[in-house]
C-alpha cells in the first residue's frame, strides 16, 4: 500500500498519469461519436496512416519536436481519410475494404520512409519508432500542455456543436432537411476524431490507439441511452483506465504502459457488456430463466406479461 | 540462386498466396477481419512459444492459425450479443489480444528473439539466409518452400471448394438450403486466412499482409464482375506488385515489404482513376453525361407538357425556361443548344417549340418510363 502512496507522490508518475488520463477522456468523448456513427475502425485506419506523416515531417523539418511530428501525423491522417472517402464515393468498393487498403498502404509508405531515414548520415532517427508502439513513459510537461490545449479546443467544439453533432449522429437526413450541411459537419467531426487520435499516438502508439477510441465508448454505451451520459461516462472510463494502466505499469516491472491501459479499458468494456442493467448478457440470461420458470408455473400456457 | 532472385520468388509467392483468400474477404465485406487477425496471431505465436520454447516449432504456426480462428469467433460472439456493432466488436477484440501479447513478450520473452518489430514489420531481405537443407544439399531458401506450400494449400482449397465458396459468399441462404453449411464454409475460409497470415508475416510483417490480402482483390474488383476472373486478376496484380515493389526497394535501398505495399497502393490508384467503366474518370464522365441526358429529357417533357396551353408563353419562353426549371443560365443555354443541334427543338420568336422529331422523342421517352 505504501508503494502505491509513494507512487502517486512521484512527479514522473503524476505527469504520465495526468497525460494518460487526459488522452483517455478526450478519445472517450470523440470515440462516442465514432462508435455511434458506425465508424469505429476509422480510428484504426487513421492511426496506422499517421506513420508516414510522422517520418515525413522529420525528414522535411529536421527536428523531433512533438508538435512537428504530430502535425505531420495530422496531415497524413487527414489525407488517408480523404482517400478512403473518395474511394467509397466514386467506386463500388466498400468502406471496410477501402479502409484496410489505404491503411496498410500508408503504413507501408511509413516503413519505406523509416528505412530511408535510417540511411541519412548523422540523422538521429531514434524515437520515431515510438509512434508505432507508443511510449507513455516519455511524456513530458510540454507534451501534457499540448494535449491539454488540443483537448480543450476539442471539448469546446463538442459543446458548441453539441446539438448539431447529436442530430447528425442519429439522423443525418433530418439534419440535412433542417438546413445543416452534413458535408461540413462530417468534415468537422472527422477532423476532430483524427486530431484526438493523433494526440494519443505518443502514449499508446498507432496500433493500440483504436482501442482508446472505441472501447470506452462501447463500455459507456451499455449503461445508458442518453448521449450526454454516454459521452461523460466514456470520458470517465477513458480517464480511469489511463491512470490505472499507468499505475499498474509503474508498479510491475517490465510492463509497457500502452498495452496496460488497453487491457484496463477492455476489462471495463467486458464487465459492462456482461453486467449492464437492463441489457447486459447476465441480465438476459436471468430474464430467460425467469421466463422459463414462469412458463412452467403457468403449465405451458403463459398468459399476461411474464416480466 | 542469387538472393535477389530468391527474394523476388518469395515475394511473388506470398503476394499470390495472400491475394487468393483476400478475394473472398473483400467480397464478404470482411476486409477488416484480416487486419484483426494479422494482429492477434502474435498472441498465438507467443502462447505456443511458451509451451514449446522453440521458435522453429511447427506448433507456433498451428497456435497462430488457431488464434486467428479464435479471434473471428470472439468477434462474432461479441457482435452476436447485439450490444455493439460488428466493427466495434473487431475494434475491441484485436487491441486487447494484441496488448496481452505485447505484455507477455516484454515480461517473459525478453531474452529470446521474439520481438514485436520482426512480427509486425518483417524483413524480406533476411529470408534467403535461412536455407532449406535436405541430406546436406542446399536446395534454396526455406521461405520459398514454406510459402510455396501455403500457396498450394490455398490453390487446392479454392479449386476444390470453388462452388461452395461462391454460393456461400453471394447467397448464404441458398447455400444453407442446398445443404452446405455457410458457417462451415465461413470458418474454413477464416482458417485459410489465418494460415496465410501466419505463413506470410515472417516475410513481410503482419501489417503489410493486409496490403497483400486486400490490395490486389480490391484492384481486380474494379476491373471485372466475374469471380474466376477476379481470382486470376488478383493473382496477376499480386505478382506485378511483388516484382515492381522489390525493384523499387532495391533501387532506393528501402524496406522491401513497405515498398511492395506502396506499389500496391499506386497500382490501385491508377486503376481507380483510369479503369474502364468503374474508374474515377469514366464515372465522372458518365455522371456528366447522365446529367446532360436527364436535363435534355426534362426540357423535352416540359415543352411537351405545356405545348399549345395558355401558359406556353410564360413556361416555354427562351428567357423564362431557366426560372421554371430552376436551372443556371449557362446550363440552360447549353442544353438548349444541344437540343437544337439534335433538331429536337426550334426557336420561334421568344418561344421554344418542339419539332416533329422532338415530340416523337419525348413521347417515346414517356412511354419507356411509364411502361
Amino acid at each position: 500500500m505504501s508503494d502505491v502512496i509513494a507512487l502517486f507522490q512521484d512527479y514522473t508518475f503524476q505527469t504520465v498519469a495526468l497525460g494518460s488520463a487526459l488522452l483517455g477522456s478526450i478519445s472517450g468523448v470523440l470515440g462516442s461519436f465514432a462508435v455511434l456513427r458506425k465508424q469505429s475502425l476509422l480510428g484504426d485506419g487513421v492511426s496506422h496512416s499517421a506513420l508516414p506523416g510522422v517520418v515525413m515531417a522529420f525528414i522535411l523539418l529536421g527536428n523531433k519536436n512533438t508538435e512537428t511530428l504530430l502535425l505531420g501525423a495530422l496531415v497524413s491522417g487527414l489525407l488517408a481519410t480523404f482517400f478512403i472517402v473518395s474511394i467509397v464515393r466514386h467506386t463500388r468498393v466498400k468502406f471496410d475494404s477501402a479502409l484496410a487498403l489505404v491503411m496498410s498502404v500508408f503504413f507501408g509508405l511509413g516503413l519505406v520512409l523509416l528505412t530511408y531515414v535510417q540511411k541519412i548520415p548523422n540523422s538521429n532517427q531514434a524515437g520515431l519508432k515510438r509512434f508505432i508502439f507508443g511510449q507513455a513513459s516519455t511524456l513530458m510537461q510540454r507534451d501534457i500542455l499540448l494535449i491539454a490545449i488540443c483537448g480543450t479546443v476539442l471539448l469546446v467544439l463538442v459543446i458548441l456543436f453539441w446539438k448539431e453533432f447529436k442530430l447528425f449522429t442519429f439522423d443525418s437526413g433530418f439534419a440535412q432537411s433542417l438546413g445543416f450541411s452534413p458535408k461540413k459537419l462530417n468534415l468537422l467531426l472527422s477532423f476532430m476524431v483524427v486530431l484526438a487520435i493523433i494526440i494519443g499516438l505518443q502514449t499508446v502508439g498507432v496500433i493500440l490507439m483504436s482501442a482508446m477510441l472505441i472501447t470506452p465508448a462501447v463500455a459507456a454505451r451499455q449503461w445508458t441511452n442518453k448521449l450526454w451520459v454516454m459521452v461523460i461516462l466514456s470520458a470517465l472510463f477513458g480517464a480511469i483506465s489511463g491512470v490505472l494502466g499507468t499505475a499498474v505499469s509503474s508498479l510491475v516491472p517490465r510492463l509497457p504502459t500502452g498495452p496496460a491501459i488497453v487491457v484496463c479499458i477492455s476489462a471495463i468494456a467486458v464487465m459492462s457488456v456482461l453486467c449492464a442493467p437492463g441489457r447486459g448478457v447476465l441480465h438476459r440470461v436471468y430474464q430467460r430463466r425467469k421466463n422459463r420458470v414462469l412458463y412452467k408455473l403457468e403449465e405451458g400456457v403463459p398468459n399476461g406479461p411474464t416480466n | 540462386m542469387a538472393p535477389q532472385i530468391e527474394i523476388q520468388i518469395i515475394a511473388v509467392i506470398v503476394a499470390v498466396a495472400c491475394a487468393l483468400p483476400g478475394v473472398f474477404l473483400v467480397l464478404r465485406k470482411m476486409s477488416m477481419m484480416s487486419d484483426s487477425i494479422t494482429h492477434t496471431i502474435l498472441l498465438g505465436i507467443v502462447l505456443a512459444f511458451f509451451m514449446t520454447h522453440d521458435l522453429s516449432s511447427p506448433l507456433l504456426i498451428a497456435g497462430a492459425a488457431l488464434m486467428g480462428v479464435v479471434t473471428v469467433w470472439l468477434t462474432e460472439t461479441l457482435s452476436r450479443t447485439r450490444l455493439l456493432a460488428e466493427d466495434a466488436a473487431i475494434g475491441v477484440v484485436f487491441p486487447l489480444l494484441f496488448s496481452v501479447a505485447i505484455i507477455l513478450i516484454t515480461r517473459y520473452a525478453g531474452s529470446v528473439h521474439l520481438d514485436t518489430d520482426s512480427v509486425l514489420l518483417g524483413e524480406l531481405a533476411f529470408a534467403p539466409f535461412d536455407r532449406m537443407i535436405i541430406g546436406g544439399m542446399d536446395i534454396g531458401a526455406k521461405a520459398i518452400y514454406t510459402t510455396g506450400i501455403l500457396l498450394l494449400i490455398n490453390l487446392a482449397a479454392i479449386i476444390v471448394f470453388f462452388k461452395e465458396l461462391k454460393v456461400a459468399i453471394f447467397d448464404p441462404m441458398l447455400a444453407a438450403v442446398l445443404g452446405f453449411s455457410p458457417a462451415l464454409v465461413h470458418y474454413g475460409l477464416m482458417t485459410l486466412v489465418s494460415l496465410t497470415t501466419v505463413g506470410a508475416f515472417q516475410a513481410v510483417g503482419s501489417v503489410l499482409v493486409v496490403a497483400f490480402m486486400i490490395g490486389p482483390p480490391v484492384t481486380a474488383y474494379l476491373l471485372t464482375d466475374d469471380l474466376k476472373r477476379m481470382l486470376i486478376l488478383s493473382g496477376a496484380i499480386g505478382i506485378v506488385n511483388g516484382i515492381l515493389g522489390y525493384q523499387a526497394a532495391a533501387l532506393l535501398d528501402v524496406s522491401i515489404a513497405g515498398s511492395m505495399a506502396v506499389v500496391t497502393g499506386l497500382v490501385f490508384l491508377s486503376v481507380f482513376i483510369f479503369a474502364p467503366r468503374r474508374g474515377l474518370i469514366s464515372s465522372l464522365f458518365r455522371r456528366r453525361n447522365q446529367k446532360i441526358e436527364f436535363a435534355k429529357m426534362t426540357l423535352l417533357f416540359h415543352l411537351y407538357n405545356h405545348e399549345g396551353s395558355e401558359q406556353e408563353a410564360a413556361e416555354c419562353g427562351i428567357d423564362t425556361i431557366q426560372a421554371q426549371l430552376h436551372w443556371e443560365g449557362r446550363f440552360t443555354g447549353k442544353i438548349l443548344a444541344l437540343l437544337e443541334q439534335d433538331r429536337s427543338i426550334a426557336f420561334s420568336g421568344e418561344l421554344v417549340r418542339l419539332t416533329e422529331r422532338g415530340r416523337a422523342n419525348s413521347i417515346k421517352c414517356y412511354e419507356k418510363l411509364l411502361s
